[in-house]
């Protein structure tokens, strides 16, 4: 529920009139929370930063998270959590600290006896709660993009397309493939032929652990797309469990060469391409 | 279209099929529909952008739909690939179509 | 209307799509290459496509036709420089151009034909070359 403007008016000035007292024992309470794993004097210029965000939310008149007098709090949170996450810190110790600043408040009310105060309280907390989950929602969203990243430096990692010999070029694929990375790994495979001119690839799979229907089917659609090109794909590196999958899956690699070992695959090459004069 | 495709931020595969797709529902649009309207959209779910197209046409719609979405099937001497196909090389396939009254397809791309 | 130029190289004819390949572009070529063949007597056609971002049914369709026509009339089509995007779209889209010989661009094309011609010079006539054979 949004505050009213006059509590809004209230609560600026009672930031205002308690903020050293306010910033001391919120910077306290996370201090604990988060087990000095960061210095106390890095949270006490966080809080006090956060305790000005708050006041001045307040004396612009705002009565929710939402509104435009809030916007500085609300880049300041999303700001929070973004350290936090990058940090390490888990999303209760991020939210946490913003749930400080309600204990903290508690003590700067006065007499708890008063029904007007505990009014005031319980509107201020759920302001505060708003702020809380925002932090929350960033948090998430932050760690979320940290981990697209990661996937996506993973797959650049993990995906090599070496020239091999003249007109050959080789993936040897090391890992689990799911989909996602298959994809990457064919249209990489496809665009290195254009561009190094090679009219034959080697897909090694020695180092891929299992091979499911999917991967297998993307395996067989770069070969066919590879075709079309007007380049051979060869498979080499089936292990012994791999190709029992294939079977019993009843995947047909049709014509598709397959080789033992990279060095028969090469061989067979090599061998292909004396015949053809190319 | 491409402009939307880019501006969502498929990857150039990505691009290829859906306007490859449209290509193929286009051209049934204009053979068996006589014609229609296209609608390009970006779309966002909670966490993905993408590219929506809808193909309305008033024409003889299609009488057996399972049939029509077989590969190979053509009642217009083409390949037969244009509906099965379009609908591989997208996210999202919907077909609403009524003897008589004329088809609607919509299909989605998304970002991956 | 616009029309694919039509160049003849030696025993080749050479046609770069740089244009979009609207239906009645690749309608006008097919008559166009038919013509050019019988007029100039040529034993092979290299269509070089990496210009071409999209290429729909229609387009693998008319392809498909312009090399069965041109067999008929005993020139050998090789289709080069087709996109990785356009291939792996062909592919999903359920098009494996039957009957199409590829290469990965225009030199290996003439490479592909010109193996073609050596057979042919040996008088082997009747007989393809069995590297040719390999590659269907």
């Amino acid at each position: 529920m949004p505050l009213s403007p006059d509590e809004a008016r209230r609560f600026a000035v009672l930031l205002e009139s308690h903020a050293e007292q306010l910033t001391a024992r919120w910077t306290e309470l996370v201090t604990r929370s988060l087990r000095n794993r960061l210095s106390s004097a890095e949270l006490q210029r966080q809080t006090s930063d956060l305790q000005r965000g708050f006041q001045q939310a307040f004396s612009g008149g705002a009565t929710d998270l939402g509104d435009g007098p809030a916007d500085e709090l609300r880049a300041q949170l999303s700001e929070l959590s973004n350290s936090r996450a990058r940090q390490g810190f888990n999303a209760t110790e991020t939210a946490v600290s913003i749930y400080a600043f309600k204990d903290a408040l508690l003590e700067v009310l006065g007499d708890q006896s008063d029904a007007a105060t505990l009014r005031d309280y319980v509107a201020i907390s759920g302001f505060v709660d708003r702020a809380a989950l925002f932090t929350f929602d960033s948090y998430v969203r932050i760690r979320e993009s940290l981990i697209a990243d990661q996937t996506e430096q993973l797959l650049e990692l993990s995906t090599p397309v070496v020239k091999l010999w003249e007109g050959v070029v080789a993936v040897p694929l090391v890992g689990t493939l799911d989909s996602a990375r298959a994809q990457v790994v064919m249209e990489r495979l496809l665009q290195t032929l254009v561009d190094t001119s090679s009219p034959y690839a080697i897909i090694d799979i020695t180092g891929v652990p299992a091979v499911d229907t999917q991967v297998a089917q993307h395996i067989l659609k770069t070969v066919v797309a590879a075709r079309l090109m007007g380049a051979d794909c060869i498979i080499s590196g089936i292990r012994p469990q791999i190709a029992q999958t294939i079977v019993a899956l009843g995947i047909e690699f049709g014509d598709i060469a397959t080789k033992a070992s990279l060095a028969d695959a090469l061989r067979h090459v090599i061998s292909r391409t004396k015949q053809s004069g190319r | 279209m491409r402009t939307v495709a880019v501006g969502v931020k498929l990857s150039l595969v990505d691009q290829t099929k859906i306007v490859t797709a449209a290509s193929e529902l286009a051209r049934n649009t204009l053979v068996y529909g006589g014609g229609g309207e296209v609608e390009v959209t970006r779309v966002h779910n909670d966490r993905r952008a993408g590219i929506r197209i809808v193909f309305a046409d008033q024409g003889p719609g299609i009488v057996d739909l399972d049939l029509a979405l077989t590969d190979g099937y053509t009642t217009g001497g083409g390949l037969g690939l244009g509906l099965s196909g379009a609908r591989r090389l997208v996210d999202e396939f919907d077909i609403d179509t009524e003897p008589g009254k004329g088809t609607t397809i919509t299909i989605v791309k998304w970002c991956r | 209307m616009e029309r694919v130029p039509v160049l003849k190289i030696g025993d080749i004819l050479l046609v770069s799509i740089q244009i979009d390949m609207e239906d009645q572009v690749a309608l006008q070529l097919q008559e166009d290459l038919a013509e050019r063949i019988v007029a100039t007597g040529v034993h092979g056609v290299i269509i070089d496509i990496s210009a071409l971002d999209i290429v729909d049914s229609f387009v693998g369709r008319t392809l498909a036709a312009i090399a069965s026509v041109s067999r008929v009339l005993d020139a050998e089509t090789v289709v080069v420089g087709m996109r990785p995007a356009v291939a792996i779209t062909l592919v999903e889209l359920g098009l494996s151009l039957p009957g199409i010989r590829t290469a990965l661009n225009v030199e290996l094309g003439i490479a592909m034909l010109g193996s073609r011609e050596t057979v042919d010079v040996l008088g082997d006539e009747g007989e393809t070359d069995p590297a040719v054979l390999t590659r269907e």
